[in-house]
């Protein structure tokens, strides 16, 4: 067990934690969307968790930083609430928010994060951006709403561990990746068990599985 | 194995590489060296050898014909050195050398003993007849120490090499212990060359030591920086200094497994590396026991796809893997866990390639070279407006001013410098008063350019900065991964708003926009792509914000090269009479005739190629161009010629 202070509050974890995972095990929120507590690499895409160590010069990702005796650590200095912010606008000047229709689990990821950051929704002074792909994608078991997704990457990390081998995946590249489902045609011949834990993980409710689906996806759990 | 043992073992194949040079200097048979890397080949070297071989059959002359690697010197491509020993003259370094030109040669001099002057370069030797090229400043400024044999030896004959000296440092580094090799290296300050700058010896050190189990070591050929080659024509021109280097650092960390990563859009540098590593095997100087030690070492040719985001070492290695070339937060480095989770060193060609003359003549030779901090010398390919572009080796500390102006011949056209672009799409644009930098890490750096991996564009008054900063974004953003936030979107925020400026539909308050967001993806992203693409942005902003000015709040491009910002119009006064050249260049039909059967131009239809500006007779020169387009005189056409 290491002792480190977060904004001023004593917490003790275990060794091996990353900082994320010791605040969020401690209540104390950091806004994130990739993060998997059980993701050995963290993927360290969304660009959310920053924080600021004593000793270190500039905001780093706390998915990223291993806790340590002594640790320092503070989760809301203007820096740190700076490139958040700004990280945050530029996921919004790309999804459509559409909070009405939004199947995201537990609300949106997204809605959270605005409230903790005191942002609006909107990304401005960033312009909405376009992008040159349909609003949704027939993925067979699922159906995919790209203007929804962040690309923080769950649904492939989950799939990959839970099947070994995995269909899902990211597709194209800069502004027009996408998730990709590499498989066409019959469902019978897809490898996939429409087990949902793809689904499940979506922090946006950008991946659904379909109605006629989710009775197998419980069942399978 | 002792290090006489390895010597014996190196014997034979050094006698070897002697006789057959010694052969080619005696035997009095002329020797034409035809550069034929891809530059070369490009610029039609490969229609010259066949002229040089029909013309040689045809006249029934004897000689040898040597297709050699790059020299470095673009402007003057195809490049050929012809050696006559029995003309009593030195070999000889000929320009622009094309079909017809080989014929000529192969008359005149061959045949005849005429040197034909007019097509002569220089004496690749001091004489009393021909000028040397060594004594012109593009060859006496350089100082060559990794493209020291490039352009003269035949890249696919090992033994031209090996009498060059080549394999010399792996045969010394073999009779020493590893230790040794990486204490030589660390003693050297030899700094990557892939534009960070992280000490070679410094990283050896930490592979050997992580943990037991073997090691691996990478060559990262993935050049991708625009108009950036100097990997390519290492790899080209001489493979096997390249090889050495590579053998001499899996000794040195303990690897029996090397992995050239190079891009698959360079296939005659794969297949030199290729061919070059099948001759090395051959003798035992790559594979397994070489020169008889239990030294094994497997070199594997790994061909890129091309995505630029893989020259990022940690992408790379994902792409040797078999994933989606996407870089991934370090630590760990690759040092620790690389390739297949083993400790793995990855370096770039020129570090590697700096690697056997450190170990054959030692640390302090290489750091008598160079600034105290950057010891060595910096490769450049230089190009863009230079009136002598191409492949410059350089000390490092040396000045830009020195660089551009003496070795490449400064501006053509007698314009006036404006900027130079020194890294790539990471670096950044430098003005005027920046030319009195020297050419090392850490002041290129302090500057808010980088030293890169050495693409240096020079660029006259006629560039655009919002324009080259819209350049580099559009490429930045393309070769984007998309897998962090701020690389993915921010870059597309970037250009967006520099599109619109160069649109002249620029804001007031973009203006503080563009800085903040280069900023923040500045500090927020996840890899060095992210990290340095915003710089030309930031440069830019910073050294030129007058034009940026220009552009939003006058809706004026003050290089007069943002199209929309930009008019045409024919000055009547200096139009001829019935001159109609310009109406017949004009693709759009946008020129017609006015009054005085003079010319002007429909501003509706003109797309503003430019055409009928290069076309105008010089005695006229009547065409103008403008910016903002609104000070253009609008002439209207005549309904009914519509």
């Amino acid at each position: 067990m290491v002792n480190l202070i977060v904004d001023d509050k004593k917490i003790k974890v275990e060794e091996g934690k990353s900082v994320l995972q010791a605040c969020l095990e401690n209540s104390i929120f950091i806004p994130n969307m990739c993060f998997i507590k059980t993701r050995e690499h963290p993927h360290a895409s969304c660009r959310l968790c920053f924080v600021e160590i004593d000793g270190l010069d500039r905001p780093v990702t706390s998915c990223t930083e291993k806790v340590r005796q002594g640790l320092v650590v503070r989760t809301a200095t203007p820096s740190v609430r700076r490139l958040q912010r700004m990280a945050f606008k530029l996921l919004m000047s790309a999804h459509h928010c559409q909070p009405k229709v939004c199947p995201a689990k537990d609300g949106c990821q997204l809605i959270r994060t605005a409230k903790h950051l005191e942002v609006g929704l909107n990304p401005r002074p960033l312009e909405r951006l376009e992008r040159d792909v349909e609003e949704e994608v027939d993925l067979i078991f699922f159906t995919y709403y790209p203007f929804r997704c962040v690309l923080c990457g769950k649904c492939v990390y989950v799939c990959r561990q839970r099947n070994g081998h995995n269909p899902l995946t990211f597709a194209n590249r800069g502004f027009d990746t996408v998730i990709g489902f590499f498989a066409s045609g019959d469902p019978a011949d897809v490898p996939c068990h429409h087990c949902g834990a793809c689904a499940n993980v979506c922090p946006t409710g950008a991946l659904v599985l379909k109605p006629e689906y989710t009775n197998a996806a419980t069942t399978n759990r | 194995m002792s290090r006489v043992d390895i010597k014996k073992r190196f014997a034979p194949i050094l006698r070897e590489a002697t006789r057959r040079t010694e052969e080619k200097k005696t035997d009095g048979i002329p020797t034409i060296y035809i550069v034929m890397s891809t530059c070369g080949l490009a610029s039609g070297a490969a229609e010259t050898k066949q002229a040089f071989e029909e013309a040689l059959s045809h006249k029934s002359i004897e000689a040898r014909i040597v297709p050699v690697g790059c020299l470095g010197h673009c402007y003057a491509e195809p490049l050929v050195v012809i050696d006559h020993p029995t003309s009593g003259l030195p070999p000889i370094c000929y320009h622009q050398v094309s079909a017809a030109r080989a014929q000529v040669l192969v008359k005149s001099y061959l045949e005849k003993g005429d040197p034909v002057f007019k097509y002569v370069l220089g004496a690749t030797e001091e004489n009393d007849l021909i000028p040397a090229v060594m004594d012109f400043p593009r060859f006496n400024l350089e100082q060559r120490l990794v493209m020291e044999q490039c352009g003269r030896i035949d890249p696919n004959d090992i033994y031209q090499s090996v009498a060059e000296g080549g394999y010399g440092g792996l045969v010394k580094a073999l009779g020493s212990a590893p230790e040794e090799v990486i204490a030589e290296i660390e003693t050297s300050g030899l700094r990557g060359r892939g534009g960070a700058g992280f000490p070679a010896g410094r990283k050896w050190r930490l592979a050997r030591g992580a943990g037991p189990g073997e090691k691996i070591v990478i060559c990262n050929a993935d050049e991708g920086d625009p108009g950036a080659y100097m990997d390519r024509t290492i790899l080209e021109s001489n493979p096997h200094q390249l090889l050495e280097g590579l053998a001499i650092c899996a000794y040195a960390i303990g690897a029996n497994q090397a992995h050239v990563y190079v891009r698959a859009e360079y296939p005659l540098a794969v297949k030199t590396i290729q061919q070059a590593i099948k001759s090395g095997e051959q003798l035992s100087l790559l594979g397994s026991s070489i020169l008889g030690t239990s030294f094994n070492l497997e070199v594997i040719v790994f061909q890129g796809s091309g995505a630029f985001v893989c020259g990022e070492e940690t992408a790379l290695i994902h792409s040797i893997e078999g994933k989606r070339g996407m870089p991934q937060h370090r630590p760990p480095y690759p040092v620790e866990k690389g390739l297949w989770e083993r400790p793995t060193v990855v370096n770039n060609v020129k570090t590697l390639s700096c690697v056997p003359s450190i170990i054959n003549r030692g640390a302090e030779w290489f750091r008598s070279i160079g600034t105290e901090k950057s010891p060595g010398t910096a490769i450049f390919s230089v190009v863009g407006n230079v009136i002598h572009p191409g492949l410059v080796e350089i000390a490092m500390g040396t000045s830009l001013r020195t660089l551009i102006f003496d070795v490449c011949g400064g501006i053509p056209k007698k314009k006036s410098f404006k900027a130079v672009q020194i890294g790539g799409p990471s670096g950044g644009c430098l003005p005027e008063s920046f030319l009195d930098t020297p050419i090392d890490f850490d002041s290129l750096t302090e500057a808010g350019a980088m030293m890169g991996s050495g693409g240096m564009v020079v660029m006259d008054e006629n560039s655009c900065m919002v324009d080259v900063s819209r350049y580099f974004l559009d490429f930045t953003q393309k070769e984007s991964c998309g897998k962090c936030t701020f690389c993915r979107i921010g870059t597309r925020h970037l250009l967006n708003i520099l599109d619109r400026i160069t649109k002249g539909e620029g804001r007031e308050e973009d203006l503080g926009l563009l800085e903040t967001l280069s900023k923040d993806i500045k500090s927020g992203s996840l890899c060095g792509l992210g990290k340095t693409a915003p710089n030309p942005v930031l440069t830019s902003l910073k050294y030129f914000l007058d034009e940026y000015e220009a552009h939003v709040r006058e809706k004026r491009c003050p290089a007069l090269k943002c199209r929309a910002l930009t008019a045409f119009y024919i000055d009547l006064e200096k139009c001829a009479r019935g001159c109609d050249v310009c109406v017949g260049c004009c693709p759009v039909e946008a020129i017609f005739t006015t009054t005085g059967r003079k010319k002007a131009i429909d501003q509706e239809l003109c797309v503003k190629c430019g055409e009928c500006m290069v076309v105008c007779p010089p005695e006229y020169d009547a065409l103008e161009k403008v910016s903002p387009p609104e000070l253009a005189p609008i002439i209207e056409r005549s309904p009914e010629k519509k």
